[in-house]
């Protein structure tokens, strides 16, 4: 969209193209050179280190420069079944905080449009969880469901779990983290479609015969699809990665791991780089392709 | 119920319509009755209450008190998609997200009706855009979405089509065309329309009938020729048109006329065309009906003379010159005189004589306000 904008601005000031085409240049240089340096530099000698092969003197961690493609066959075959869970938890984990998210940002958009102190308390509620480090808010959920705490044993006393049945370490638990997690940054973008909704247009619906439900799906959502899609794209894209709320050390167990967990491992236990890089860039691909299909099935291309 | 097809319009009636606001009342017991197929018109300034009547007759608006009847069919509980009517929209408030077709066609889907698509086009057809069809409404110029929006409302054969302003948006030259074309469309089909606006011309220029509201109520009802020849009101008589007023004590009544005397000069009206007949009244004159002489001129009785004064401004304005003749005693005269070529050759500071047949002047119930003077 900003290279759109840019585009337009230089395309109506025709007088001086040249002069604002260098201003242009020189605005966005800094942004430039530090993409370059920082996101192209690492992704660059992440490729180098997935093509590694294992080192001549058979050291551990040690690796030689070579073109091992099947460092990525390997990855594959070996973490299959983390690869398919990272995008079944995604996936699942996207839908629960979308389902839990648009009433809210409705409510706050559009119901509470003419109450500014209650939108902005509201908006302020959902971004105080971000005034806790998301680790901390991880690691209090461990524990208040940890093997031994009440709300187990209570749950445990109802039935819902088995005597031998624990919260944490479950998918359940996991997906409940990542959802609860990546709640705001659904909220938010929802919000901002919907805070931008002209009522008028329900009030045209209502007008020509659809009821308040009709009216919902046939106008309210599709207008506020930008934010959806851009909502489930900054939840999905890095649950997909995330490696807290998977691992053991918070709320996984032995069958929870995700990629993000893979990677972790490969890099800094087992020292395998080449396979942990093969997964990052797998990872990467991936969610390029799973976001392109998806953007353009959903027709909204102005937004990347 | 909503899913009816009627061919043709139904009458309204608002019975004791009463809206409150937090602070202040918008309509105050409004009682109204709109025959079927009949072109009305809601007339007033911004915030007499107008929009709001709509909306409640529409249903997006609930008042505090008081019945809608459509048809003879008590509505007032009826949800706004329950209701036989649809609503031009100020803003138009087309679909962003559907192109100009599913726009129109979108009345017809929700009630299921056959051949959605084929209709929309032939209400497309109608207000001439079916070439369009395909396009999204912001692709469009504002005269096109306004006949859009007619379209989308029209296709559903309301028994009732509302307008809310919808010609506010365009251009003189474009909205006197919509004026046309909408009155067209409205014999054409046979519905009944009602319409609010506040731009005077439009609702003389366009409906059957035309009632003029003020702070809540209204004021006057009656034909577009009938309210402006005879105001009732001194806000009727400076909202719909210009009027020159004068107030005076009355000093004579006889069977036919009366006079009131304004800084000892009499000026006479026909009983008949006046509300008041005794105490303190105002009496008016149209600014084209009054005409200025030179020099003192004879006339008889029949004929109303102020003067001298002198002119303190004229204004050319196409077809008239507008004269404002300041008379000592009797304030600002408005005098319209049509560009016949034979104009009176004055100049600003003439002073000139003022007449005007007394079967053309109007007695008003009410006095003016200083407001209102200040309008004029």
């Amino acid at each position: 969209m900003a290279f759109v904008a840019l585009g337009q601005g230089s395309a109506g000031n025709s007088s001086a193209p040249k002069k604002a085409s260098r201003v242009a240049f020189i605005l966005l240089a800094p942004g430039m050179i530090y993409l370059g340096l920082f996101f192209l530099t690492p992704l660059v000698s992440l490729v180098i280190t997935s093509l590694k092969t294992a080192s001549f003197t058979g050291e551990i961690g040690m690796y030689d420069y070579g073109f091992q493609v099947s460092n990525y066959a390997y990855a594959l075959d070996q973490y299959l079944p983390q690869i398919t869970r990272s995008f079944i938890y995604a996936l699942i984990a996207t839908l629960m905080a979308l389902l839990i998210s648009y009433p809210i940002a409705y409510f706050i958009g559009v119901k509470a449009r003419n109450k500014p102190i209650l939108q902005a308390f509201l908006l302020t509620l959902v971004i105080a969880p971000f005034f806790i480090s998301f680790l901390l808010r991880t690691f209090a959920w461990k524990q208040i469901f940890s093997n031994e705490s009440p709300a187990t044993q209570f749950l445990q006393s109802i039935g819902v779990l088995a005597p031998d049945q624990y919260v944490i370490g479950s998918s359940f638990a996991v997906i409940a983290g990542l959802t609860y997690n990546f709640i705001p940054f659904m909220t938010l973008p929802i919000y901002t479609s919907l805070e931008r909704l002209d009522t008028r247009l329900v009030e045209a619906g209502a007008d020509l015969y659809a009821t308040p439900v009709q009216t919902f799906w046939k106008v309210t959502f599709p207008l506020s699809l930008p934010g959806v899609i851009s909502g489930t794209l900054l939840t999905f894209i890095p649950i997909s990665g995330d490696y807290v709320s998977a691992s053991r050390d918070f709320l996984g167990g032995s069958d929870t791991a995700m990629i993000g967990n893979v990677v972790e491992a490969n890099f800094f236990r087992i020292q395998d780089y080449p396979t942990a890089s093969a997964l990052s860039v797998m990872l990467m691909a991936a969610i390029v392709v799973l976001v392109s299909v998806y953007v353009r099935k959903s027709g909204t291309e102005e937004l990347l | 119920m909503a899913t009816e097809f009627v061919a043709r319009g139904q009458d309204l009636e608002l019975v004791g319509i009463h809206k409150e606001f937090p602070g202040f009342t918008a309509i105050e017991n409004l009682d109204l009755k709109i025959p079927a197929g009949e072109f009305f018109a809601l007339l007033g300034p911004s915030g007499c209450g107008k929009t709001t009547t709509l909306r409640i007759v529409a249903g997006l608006e609930e008042a505090t008190r008081g019945k809608v009847l459509i048809g003879g069919k008590d509505v007032t509980a009826s949800k706004p998609h329950e209701r036989p009517v649809n609503t031009v929209f100020q803003s138009y408030a087309l679909f962003p997200h559907m192109s100009v077709l599913e726009n129109v066609a979108f009345g017809l889907r929700q009630r299921k009706v056959s051949d959605p698509l084929a209709k929309a086009t032939e209400a497309l057809q109608l207000v001439e855009l079916e070439h369009l069809a395909l396009r999204k409404p912001q692709q469009l110029s504002g005269g096109q979405q306004q006949r859009v929006a007619l379209a989308r409302a029209l296709v559903n054969r309301p028994a009732l089509l509302l307008l809310d302003e919808p010609l506010g948006a365009l251009d003189l030259k474009l909205r006197r065309q919509m004026q046309v074309e909408l009155k067209a469309i409205q014999m054409e089909v046979g519905l009944t329309f009602l319409h609010v606006t506040h731009d005077q011309e439009e609702a003389m220029d366009m409906a059957d009938t035309v009632a003029v509201m003020n702070k809540g109520e209204i004021e006057q009802m009656g034909a577009p020729e009938a309210l402006y020849d005879r105001p009732k009101t001194a806000f009727v008589a400076r909202f719909l048109g210009q009027s020159n007023i004068f107030v005076g004590d009355v000093v004579e009544e006889n069977d036919h006329s009366i006079s009131i005397s304004c800084n000892g000069q009499r000026i006479a009206a026909p009983k008949k065309r006046s509300e008041k007949h005794s105490g303190k009244v105002a009496l008016g004159v149209r600014p084209e009906k009054a005409t200025f002489h030179a020099d003192k001129p004879d006339l008889d009785s029949n004929h109303n003379l102020v003067g001298p004064g002198e002119i303190i401004d004229i204004r050319f304005t196409g077809v008239s010159n507008q004269y404002l003749i300041d008379v000592p005693g009797f304030g600002d005269i408005t005098v319209f005189a049509q560009n016949v070529g034979k104009s009176p050759v004055v100049e600003l500071g003439a002073h000139v004589w003022v007449s005007w047949k007394v079967e053309h002047a109007f007695g008003l119930s009410d006095l003016p306000l200083k407001a209102d003077n200040d309008e004029a």
